[in-house]
């Protein structure tokens, strides 16, 4: 299967009961299958109008309970820019695949690139946090797909699963793993017309799906905790978007999965997605390198990288852009002693070949 | 239920100047829908940016005050998720004859079941008195100084070509026809839309000789010619959304199955 057919398993099989899109390249292979198997799942899937209905759709079925996906790619990711940020302030649990193809603009549609990475985290306007995986193989497409709904789930957040177009085209097997655990938000037990945003020290509210005689109201303004907007006073503003923030950060460690083998090593390669298959063809026959690869690219595993920038001397970042996660990386790992980081940069669409890895390693390790 | 029971009590006073269009539009909304006997716990209100937008956030009810001219594709999502619930889309003619467009010329045509209520008030007036798309030719606006050189939209004709079902305009004035109209509307499978033209006099009568709220209410008035007269005349356009009259009355009611029929949405 491909690695877009078994996104839309995944979704499916974690119980994602609306789907809608707009084709675009390398991610129509999402849409055209939620066309034919929602409906034996007995969901609805649509194709909309454009990127921005989509999602809208998507937080709109939301608020009925159902769990919704849309698909994209760079320049359909950039149109929902506006709804993603209207997703994070009404604390609206959606998922986005976005399928990564070279940018910027209409850019190399059928060419892999990672350069969304950023556009991830900053690319609606304001403070907000977001949960983004970035999976590298078929059977993670399908594997992070289900988490990504896990995450939205639990923490009401758009949760951004951040492939590429080889991934996306990827054939391969995979396998459905017996303890898959299936998370559903908290729903409101008691009637919450006053008190919809009111939230525990977890930060994260109960949702009040409509339909329920609950009487909420929802917007993207600045709201107080009974959801009515507050837009002029400083402190309610503060507070709200602080706990937007703080609910993924201050949950930062249980959120984050990376995949670290050598964590000893002197060098450490730091990947994700795509290039990380290069960097598994250099570790098989180079025992001394070590691997640190982002499962979650944010919110950034920090302690963990950490910890790996300790005893390292040299860390190379390998990304299919010109350098957005190696910032990250450099800032975390200067400062827990490792001074020599470097970005080994490549666009145009082609993934880091195993050679041109150990070339640039050839100086330092080999 | 009473009309009056729709009212979200806590959040007033509102915030719509004085001599207001959209009080008498809600007042008119509110008989049609108690008078339906609609449940509002099975009501979803969805509405977009503009002062039209703030309408759900005074209904008792669940509401969803979202992005600008994006309602129609939140309440899509909304009803073909759980086709149980009723859902009404406030909006305003900046919401959905510019930003909107596309959603709602698209909704039209995919004729899901949905209730578009637009007030159309010829101006952004929460921004401070733009032009719109439907500003009439020559009317001044503060980003048309020297009076706007566009032609406007005729919203309920795009409405009747993109596909509605159905597909009415009445102005405040109207009150009993309007409010007549929204029932069906309401009750009316598939699409519909209804255009409320209303008065602004904040942004829209004080540009235009016409200081008071009175004086854009009687304007509309004398404007106003019904839809089936309309017709009979000879001016080459007739509303006055193109220089003539504002054609008021109901425009298409057509059978079309509604989408959320058509693919037999499970639940």
């Amino acid at each position: 299967m491909q690695g877009n057919e078994a996104c839309v398993e995944g979704a499916l099989y974690v119980g994602c009961k609306f789907f809608a899109g707009y084709p675009i390249t390398p991610a129509t292979e999402i849409t055209e299958r939620m066309a034919w198997r929602m409906h034996e799942m007995g969901g609805v899937s649509i194709q909309l109008e454009d990127e921005i209905a989509s999602i809208a759709a998507i937080i709109g079925a939301s608020w009925t309970g159902t769990k919704a996906m849309t698909a994209t790619s760079g320049p359909g990711f950039s149109l929902m820019q506006e709804n993603l940020g209207y997703a994070c302030m009404t604390e609206t649990p959606i998922v986005i695949v976005n399928v990564q193809r070279g940018g910027p603009s209409t850019g190399q549609p059928t060419k892999a690139s990672q350069g969304d990475v950023m556009q991830t985290r900053w690319g609606s306007h304001g403070d907000y946090e977001t949960i983004v995986l970035a999976p590298n193989s078929v059977q993670e497409m399908f594997d992070l797909t289900i988490e990504a709904f896990n995450l939205s789930e639990k923490y009401r957040v758009p949760t951004i699963v951040l492939s590429d177009a080889d991934i996306g085209h990827m054939r391969g097997k995979f396998t459905v793993s017996e303890d898959i655990k299936f998370i559903d938000r908290k729903y409101c037990t008691k009637h919450v017309e006053h008190n919809a945003f009111i939230c525990d020290e977890g930060l994260v509210p109960e949702f009040p799906k409509f339909g329920q005689g609950h009487r909420v109201h929802i917007t993207g303004l600045t709201h107080d905790v009974s959801g009515y907007p507050k837009t002029t006073d400083p402190e309610i503003h503060a507070k709200l978007v602080s706990r937007l923030v703080k609910k993924i950060r201050n949950h930062s460690n249980e959120i984050s999965r990376t995949e670290i083998l050598n964590p000893k090593a002197d060098t450490i390669l730091v990947t994700y997605g795509s290039p990380s298959n290069s960097v598994f063809e250099v570790l098989s026959e180079n025992h001394n390198i070590g691997l640190f690869r982002l499962i979650t690219l944010w919110p950034f595993p920090e302690t963990e990288m950490k910890q790996i920038a300790k005893t390292a001397k040299h860390i190379l970042v390998l990304e299919m852009n010109l350098g957005q996660i190696y910032w990250e990386v450099e800032r975390i790992a200067r400062q827990a002693g490792c001074q020599k980081v470097e970005l080994f940069s490549k666009i145009g669409g082609e993934i880091h070949k195993p050679d041109e890895i150990i070339k640039r390693l050839k100086n330092e390790v080999l | 239920m009473k009309f009056f029971d729709l009212y979200r009590k806590d959040r007033w006073p509102h915030m719509f100047c004085p001599g207001c269009g959209i009080g008498t539009a809600m007042n008119c909304f509110f008989r049609a829908f108690a008078e339906s006997r609609l449940n509002q716990d099975k009501t979803v209100f969805v509405s977009g940016i503009g002062c039209s937008g703030r309408i759900p956030s005074y209904i008792l009810a669940d509401s969803l005050h979202t992005t600008h001219g994006r309602p129609i594709a939140f309440a899509g999502g909304i009803k073909l998720a759980n086709p149980e619930l009723k859902v009404v889309v406030f909006t305003g003619d900046g919401d959905l004859g510019a930003i909107g467009g596309n959603h709602f010329i698209n909704g039209c045509r995919r004729n899901i079941d949905l209730t578009v209520i637009c007030i159309n008030n010829y101006i952004y007036g929460m921004t401070g008195g733009q032009v719109s798309t439907t500003t009439p030719f020559g009317y001044y606006t503060s980003t048309t100084p020297y009076g706007n050189k566009e032609y406007p939209f005729d919203l309920s004709e795009v409405a009747v070509a993109a596909g509605a079902n159905y597909v009415t305009r009445w102005t405040t004035y109207h009150v009993k026809s309007l409010t007549k109209s929204i029932k069906k509307a309401l009750v009316k499978d598939g699409f519909s839309f209804v255009e409320i033209v209303s008065q602004c006099p904040t942004q829209f009568g004080r540009r235009n000789d016409m200081i008071s709220a009175r004086q854009v209410f009687e304007w509309l008035k004398k404007n106003s010619v019904l839809h089936k007269k309309a017709h009979t005349l000879v001016e080459d356009h007739l509303d006055l959304n193109l220089m003539g009259k504002i054609t008021v009355g109901e425009f298409v009611e057509r059978n079309r199955e509604a989408y959320t029929k058509v693919i037999g949405v499970r639940k």
